[in-house]
């Protein structure tokens, strides 16, 4: 059997990877929307970890959420980057500085 | 080692190639793709959890739908990609960095000295146990209000992105029916006083 341990070290490993995504690729706005889908992976994965060896279905009902929201979060996402595209022509982190913020 | 443990850490190098490929190649087609290898193979890792509906929900919506929306968003864009690599190198040591210090400290506290192992394995289910059984009464009993919710989110989801990305064609024109519902006679219709005509 695979202890617990490995599926959650698993899953700290794919969540800092997105997070090197994160910091890597900070001028594209795609390879970011990426990054934070492999990271909800990543805590969907410890759910469903936790979920099997506590017994608890629980941590999947939670999965099932975080998966329905982040599906809305990339369908917004993505169509908030056509329209920046289509506005702006070009998907560029450091030049999307409009609101001067 | 068993036969178990063996697919655990293919499937687990498998995810992290591919987990890494998505965050260095220059791509975003191959980014995308590489993101699909990712989800396929977690979704083997959690039938090994026996979380079989979910499993088959990842396939299904991310893999059928979400990423097919990452593909078609990233082809439809034409995007020059020389600027969006700027800085890659110089953010290298930083990320990596960084990065590796939060690995090494959560595999510090999940790793197997910290009691974890405290946790005994759980026997597997009978061949007829159904996981989708179990989770939806569960998710229909307990959790059917957040239920709800979700099914709303997803609806405000739809209407967002079309009203995000909905651009009127210019060429059709219509009739504004507030507008038409306040016109008055006199907008209209203009009455002449003539004075008669005498028949030729």
């Amino acid at each position: 059997m695979v202890p617990l341990s490995n599926y959650l070290v698993l899953g700290g490993i794919l969540f800092c990877l997105s997070m090197a995504g994160i910091f890597l690729n900070r001028k594209n706005v795609i390879i970011l929307l990426m990054s934070i889908e492999l990271m909800l992976l990543a805590v969907n994965l410890n759910f469903i970890a936790f979920s099997h060896y506590l017994g608890n279905i629980e941590g999947q009902v939670f999965v099932f959420f975080i998966l329905t929201v982040a599906a809305a979060e990339a369908a917004i996402g993505l169509a908030i980057l056509v329209v920046l595209f289509r506005n702006r022509h070009t998907i560029n982190v450091a030049q999307l500085d409009t609101l001067k913020g | 080692m068993g036969t178990e443990q063996i697919i655990f850490y293919f499937f687990a190098a498998v995810l992290v190639f591919a987990g890494s490929m998505v965050v260095t190649v220059r791509n975003p087609v191959f980014a995308a793709l590489f993101l699909v290898l990712a989800f396929f193979t977690s979704a083997g890792l959690w039938l090994m959890l026996e979380a079989e509906f979910l499993a088959m929900t990842l396939v299904l919506v991310y893999v059928g739908a979400v990423m097919v929306l990452f593909l078609f968003v990233v082809m439809m864009l034409d995007i020059n990609l020389a600027p969006l690599q700027e800085g890659f190198i110089k953010y290298l040591p930083v990320g990596a960095l960084v990065a590796l210090l939060i690995v090494v400290e959560i595999a510090m506290v999940v790793g197997p000295r910290f009691g974890l192992d405290k946790i005994p394995n759980p026997v597997g289910h009978a061949a007829d146990f159904s996981n989708t059984k179990e989770l939806g009464r569960v998710l229909y009993t307990v959790y059917v209000y957040p239920f709800e919710i979700a099914s709303a989110i997803l609806l405000v989801a739809i209407i967002a992105a079309i009203a995000l990305t909905l651009r009127r064609s210019r060429q059709s024109k219509y009739i504004k029916p507030e507008q038409q519902v306040f016109v008055k006679r006199q907008d209209r219709v203009r009455l002449v006083s003539m004075t008669a005509e005498k028949k030729q």
